[in-house]
Parts: structure tokens; sequence; C-alpha cells
């Protein structure tokens, strides 16, 4: 081989290396660190383990939060209007958290059956609906039964 | 009326955007002067048109006229009048027809600073800018039309400027953000150009460096505004959530940064010419991409305009067919670009191609990370997960830390073959230096031994020394110092300030993630909560009136150790009409630490919630990226880009045997960034 050649190799193989270890440390990364992305209904039905990461959204149910007045636990019901889910969360929620709009909650179901979030996420757009929220509402097939503006 | 003559100039600038991209590409095939020529002035007409377009749709926002959708959506008479003018960028339409006036402006700048290049190969760089052009209008004629009527029934009012957008930030960071994401599409343009006419050599990189090295300065400046604003507005403490639309501006980011590299590379050594290329074309792509994802609201994102299929589907197929083409050019095209692959395998080149191999594949796993979600969705038929920040760190700062440790030693080596002995005599004490200071400061400090920290001091330190020994090596032979900085080429100056910053937002990004703390209370007027050395008591809340929101605003008082320190008013507005209530955060930022408090909701028995962080070295992440920025332009500024055509003559004698000239100069001369065919 001559020489311009073999130095062509070394680099295309120190290239390939790199790339083929970071490559498979992406998807090693990628394989530990995806959130499942659960509906109240797939709850009801058992599909969750309890203590696994996962992110459940739906609507919050009108009514259904409940402010602690002692400690910073906020407690509130998202559903997809069939089945429900109580969600508990120690924290500050974000400004367009209410009643009837769509949310995002991280976390993962305690034994009891109740969902511990780490994090609520709902949108900066109140005229935007998360797609998981949508996807949720749609599984449900239940879009009829919601209150109005609440697909908007 | 006047909205419609806004309409009218955009039509006028499709029009002569189509003539730009066809008339002057092939006037320079055909050598025809004439059409050449045509390049200069088409393009002074298609910005010309884009302005008045602009000005129009903001002289709409400022006389309130609501019968135009755009403006009825976005603004509001209540609205102050520097968001009036900025709301032209608040949302989907009209934003987009500022990213194309943007887009003009950088024609224009094109037009104005290319006297040195020659004329035939502007009108090619021209003529590929306005066929981007022309996708861009055409989108917004077809489907985004800023200037559409709701007529005969306009509202008496508007809808108001979303107000999350309502900040002082909003007025500068779209603006930084498009001006550098855009300015992409130049080095873009200067890569087609050079697979058309087939001319790619050292001195096409030499003028596609300053524009290389201005977008990504800029962009440097949008991403790290854009950062510190969600920062401070959004409240959740942090300044990166690898949020899927924060993603795309950073994936260009670090394939601008190889870029830049790969280009000083393709400039001395004439070595990675298509690698180069093929950089410029992925990190316009990747633009294209942000500008996707931003606007069809495939990811769920704080970022995501109102959704609307036909405009996903229009950007998709622009993209499909840019990147395409540009990739079919680049394979016919790329054989013949024939590099040098005269370097040993520890030379300046190597490192470069692993701050390239490092920044590509950080960029990769970003991009995987972010499209996992639709991949993943399409291929299992509709389940949604997503990819959390856990996924990006893991991926991001091992990388960085690898990129940090060889950026000490990249700069200090030399061109072609670097000799390990030369690599030890320049570096051994560094390296000394580094780790003796790197353990026993923050362990002195701390009186623990905190090994994050410890591993980002020395990490900073090997720089910042290498850097110092670099630099004292070349100013060894001037009789002052100060002299000996004058002498200093300004892209040196320029590369050595922006690796400070480097080091500057890495110390920051990791001495904050480390040592942040926070706490979520819920108190009662005159409650109080530790954090840190701080104490924070709740005052109360009060009234206060804006002029288009009412809030409650807390009095927190900060004291440390007992003794008064700081009041901090953190805010709960609502835009009256929206009716969307914000948090407005109260903070006290200093050069060493922030303190941040955020106010929640209130409850029944008067209580408020409210969370407070003690921050330290966060400001340095944003600090840092000023340094990136300005060394970006300095280095764009050196005048030996501009002095082409004076010597073009000599020049070219001098690149035809760069090698040769190369390894006679001296070994101070070539460890420096400014060599081969430039030391004059």
């Amino acid at each position: 081989m001559k020489p311009h050649r073999r130095k062509k190799l070394g680099i295309i193989i120190f290239i390939a290396a790199g790339l083929g270890t970071a490559i498979g440390l992406s998807l090693f990364a990628l394989s530990n660190n995806i959130d499942l992305f659960f509906t109240p209904t797939q709850v009801a039905a058992g599909e969750v383990t309890p203590g696994q990461r996962i992110r459940v959204g739906g609507m919050v149910k009108e009514g259904s939060v409940e402010h602690d007045q002692d400690i910073l636990e906020v407690s509130f019901i998202t559903t997809d209007y069939n089945h429900d889910v109580r969600v508990h969360y120690a924290g500050i929620l974000p400004d367009l958290f209410r009643e009837g709009q769509g949310i995002v909650a991280e976390g993962s179901m305690s034994p009891d059956g109740t969902f511990i979030a780490s994090r609520v996420l709902a949108k900066h757009d109140e005229n935007y609906m998360s797609v998981e929220v949508k996807a949720a509402l749609d599984a449900a097939g239940n879009t009829t039964g919601m209150p109005p503006g609440a697909m908007r | 009326m006047i909205p419609e003559l806004g309409n009218f100039a955009l039509i006028l600038a499709f029009l002569l955007s189509i003539l730009l991209s066809v008339i002057p590409m092939a006037g320079a095939e055909r050598g025809n002067l004439l059409w050449i020529n045509l390049a200069r002035p088409l393009t002074a007409g298609v910005f010309v048109f884009l302005s008045i377009s602009l000005l129009i749709l903001g002289y709409s926002f400022v006389a309130d006229d609501f019968s135009v959708q755009f403006v009825a959506n976005h603004s509001n008479t209540m609205l102050p009048i520097y968001y009036k003018i900025t709301a032209v960028w608040g949302g989907h339409e009209g934003s987009f027809l500022f990213w194309t006036w943007m887009l003009g402006g950088w024609m224009l700048a094109v037009c104005i600073f290319s006297k040195a290049m020659p004329d035939e190969f502007v009108a090619r760089v021209l003529s590929v800018m306005g066929m981007l052009c022309v996708g861009y209008i055409l989108f917004m004629l077809a489907t985004s039309n800023p200037f559409d009527r709701v007529l005969p029934l306009s509202p008496e009012d508007g809808a108001d400027l979303n107000a999350a957008l309502q900040d002082f930030a909003f007025i500068i960071h779209p603006p930084s953000l498009y001006m550098g994401y855009v300015g992409f599409s130049v080095v873009f343009a200067f890569a087609i150009a050079a697979l058309i006419s087939g001319r790619l050599d050292a001195a096409w990189a030499r003028w596609c460096r300053p524009w290389a090295n201005a977008a990504w300065a800029i962009l440097t400046l949008g991403l790290s505004l854009g950062s510190w604003w969600a920062y401070y507005e959004l409240g959740w403490g942090g300044w990166w959530a690898w949020d899927p639309v924060e993603n795309p501006p950073m994936i260009t980011w670090l394939l601008g940064a190889a870029m830049i590299h790969s280009l000083a590379a393709t400039e001395k050594r004439g070595v990675f010419k298509s690698w180069t290329v093929l950089l410029a074309i992925m990190a316009f792509a990747s633009s294209l991409l942000g500008t996707f994802i931003t606007r069809s609201g495939l990811l769920t994102s704080v970022h995501a305009f109102a959704t609307d299929p036909t405009r996903g589907v229009y950007i998709l197929v622009f993209l499909a067919l840019i990147i395409g083409a540009s990739l079919i050019l680049y394979a016919v095209r790329a054989p013949s670009l024939r590099s040098e692959f005269g370097f040993g395998s520890l030379s300046r080149e190597v490192f470069l191609l692993s701050n390239n191999l490092i920044l590509v594949v950080a960029s990769a796993a970003i991009l995987l990370g972010t499209l996992y979600p639709i991949v993943y969705q399409a291929m299992t038929g509709g389940e949604l997960i997503s990819v959390g920040p856990p996924y990006f760190n893991a991926i991001f700062f091992p990388l960085m830390a690898i990129l940090a440790a060889l950026m000490a030693v990249g700069p200090i080596s030399r061109w072609k073959k670097t000799s390990p002995e030369h690599l030890r005599t320049q570096l051994a004490k560094v390296a000394i230096a580094a780790v003796v200071l790197g353990v026993l400061i923050p362990v002195l400090l701390t009186l623990e031994l905190p090994l994050g920290v410890i591993a980002t001091t020395i990490l900073a330190f090997w720089i910042i020394f290498s850097m110092l020994k670099d630099i004292r090596s070349k100013i060894a032979n001037k009789p002052t110092i100060v002299a000996g900085l004058r002498s200093l080429p300004l892209s040196y100056l320029g590369m050595t300030l922006a690796h400070f910053g480097f080091v500057i937002t890495m110390a920051g990004a990791c001495l904050s993630s480390i040592y942040s703390i926070e706490r979520s209370v819920l108190l009662q007027a005159g409650e109080s909560t530790d954090l840190g050395a701080y104490n924070f008591r709740f005052e109360g809340t009060r009234p206060v009136q804006g002029p288009n929101f009412i809030a409650d605003e807390a009095v927190v008082v900060v004291s440390r150790g007992g003794e008064f320190y700081k009041n901090l008013y953190p805010q709960k507005r609502l835009y009256t009409a929206s009716g969307t209530p914000t948090s407005h955060m109260g903070i006290d930022g200093r050069f060493l630490r922030d303190l941040f408090t955020t106010l929640g909701d209130q409850r029944e028995n008067g209580a408020w919630s409210m969370t407070v962080y003690v921050k330290p070295f966060v400001r340095w992440v944003w600090i840092g990226t000023i340094f990136i920025a300005f060394g970006g332009i300095l280095a764009a500024s050196d005048k030996r880009y501009r002095q082409f055509k004076v010597k073009q003559a000599q020049k070219l004698a001098r690149m035809a045997g760069p090698v040769a000239d190369n390894s006679k100069t001296s070994p101070a001369m070539t460890s420096g960034m400014d060599t081969g065919g430039s030391g004059a």
C-alpha cells in the first residue's frame, strides 16, 4: 500500500472507530432515558409498573384540584374522560395550569395507584394542545364528551 | 390599502428573486458579463422590496390596523409601542417575513463586502441565495401571508401579543438568532457556488471564513440570549432544557463550530475540502430543519407556533428539494475536489479532525434524541415517548470534556507534523500546573473532595495555561508585551478569545449545575425559609398595575448572616387582553451567584407557594458566550480576508506551492494560526 493510501485508511479507521463508539454510546444512553407516555386509560388497565419513570397526560378534571393548606403539596385528577388518574405534586404548577386544560405530568406511579409527579408541564400558548394530551383524548375516543373549548 | 402595498412589494421581491436565481447563474455559466453584472442590482432590488414589505407590516402594527389578520392575532391597542413594532416577529407569518428579510440583508452584505472576489463567483453565490429567497417568499405567499385581511368584519381590538413574549429579550433574541441562523445560508451558497464552478481552493476558503465566523458568532449570541431569556422568564431555574426547539440551533451551532475549524485547515493547508463543503451543507440543512420543527408543530415545545399541516409539508418538501439537490451536486462534484493528505498522525490537522469528529458526533446525538420520538411514533404506530435531559447530558458532557482536553493541544501543535517532544516541552509544565492548581483550589476552598469541580477546574486551567504559553512563545521576541500582543493577527486573537469564552461557559455550566440549590415552600406573610447562606422572608404581596397587565407582587426580604441584604420582587402577572397569567421572577444577579425567586399561587388561607434558588456561577454561562461571539467577530474582521484582489497575482503565485512554502517557515511561525500565504 502506498504511504498516502495508508494514511487515508488510517484516518478512515480513526473516524469509523470514533463514530462507532459514539453511536453505540448514544443508543445505549437513549435506551435508558426514554420516557414512555401513558394515557389514563392505559394506566387504569394496569400497563404501568410502579416506580418506572413515565409521562401521563390528559385534561385536568374540573373541581379536582386540591391544594393542601399547610404544605406545598397539590393533587389533581388528570383524565381522558374515560378514566382518571390522581396526581400528587409537591411544587409550583405552571402558569397555564388550570382546570379543563391539558397537561403532561412526569414521574412515576406509586403502588397505591396514584401518580407522583416530579414535573408538571402545561403549554405556553393556551390555544395549543400538547400532541400527547390530544393522543390521550383521541385514544379514549371520547372527544365529544369534553367541555366546550377544551379542544380549541 | 397600505397592507396591499406590502403584499405587492412582497410579490415584486418574489419576481426579482426569480430573476436573480436564474440570470446571474446562467451568465456565470456562459461568461456573459452583462448577466453576471445584474446580480448586484437584482439583489439590491430584492432587499429594497422586502424592506418595504417589512416596514409596511410594522406600520400596520403601529397603526393598529386590525383588519390585517396577523396584526389582529398578535397585537392590541394597549400594547406598548416597542412591543407593537417587535410583534412583527411575534408569530409565524411575520417572523417568516422577518427571516426572509434577514436573508435579503445577508445578500446585500455579500454584494457590498465582496469586492475581493471575482464577479462571476459572486454572481453564483447571489443566485443560489436568490433561489432560497424564491422558496421562502413563495412559502409566505402560498401558505402564510402576513398581509392576509379579515374583511369586512375586522375585529375592534387585537388578541394581544403572547404574554410570555412581552419582555425585553423578545426585542433582541429573535433578531440575533435569525441573523445567525440565516447567515449560514451565505456559507451554504458559497459551498454550492464552489461545487458548481469547480473552484474550491485556498482562496475560496479565505472568502468563506469571515462569513462563516460572522454567522456563527451571531448565532452564538442569539442562542445565548435565548438561554438567558428562558432562564429568567420561564422560571424553572435552568438555562438549557434540551427542548426540541432549542436543539436544532444547538446542532447548527455545533456544525458551524466544526465548519469554521475545518475551513481553517482548508484555507491553510488545502485539506478537508470536500468535508468542509459537506459541513456547510449540513449546517444549512440543520437550520432549515429547525425552521421545519418550529413551524410544523410536529414536536411539542414551548416555541411551537400554531400548527398548520400544509406549512409543515411545504417546508419538508423545500428541505428535501434543497438538501437533495445539494447532495446530488456534492456527490457529482466532490470526487474532483482533491484534498492534500500531507500530514502526519500527530499534527494540527489531526487535532482539527478530532475536533470535527467530536462536534459532529455531538450534533448527531442531539439530532437523534430530538427526532427519536417522531421516529418511534412512526415505527410503533403511534406510541408516544419523550427523550429527556438525562440522555442529552449523558452524551454531551463527556464529549465536551474530551473537546476541552484537546482544545489545549490543538492550537499549540504544528501544521503537517508535530513531534511528541514539541508537545511535551510545550505542555508538560502546563499539565502539572493545571493538575496541581485544579486540585488545590477546590479542595482549599471547600475543604472537601468535590470530584466534578476538580475535573472542571483542571480542564479550565489546562486550556488557559496552554493559551498563555502559546501567546508567550509567540511574542517572546517582541520588546514589550503590548507590542507583542499588537503584533498578533486578529484571527489568532479571535480564536484565543473564543476558546477563553468556551472555558468560562464550560466552568459556569459545570459549577452551576453542581452547586445550585433550590427549595419550594408555602409561606404565609411574615414567614421565612433558609437556603444556603441566605434567609428569604416573605413580607406579603401588593397589587401592581402595568401598561397592559395587573400583577401581585411579593416582597421577599433576603438577609445573610442575620443582616439585611436585598429585597426581591417576584410577580404573578395577568395580561388583561388575553387573560394569560405569567410569572415574573425576582432575581439578584451577581458575578459569582444568582438569587432567584419565583412566585407560585395563593392558597385559600392566604399562603403563597414560591420557589427560591441560589445558583452560583450561572452568569458565567452567558459571559463566556459573549467572549466566544466577540472572538468570532474579531476573527472575521481580520483584514487579511479583504486584501485579496490587491495582491491577487502575488498570492496566487504563492498558493501554487503552499506546502513547500510552509515547511520552510520557522517553528515559531508555524505554530500560529496565521501561516501559509498570509505571513506578509
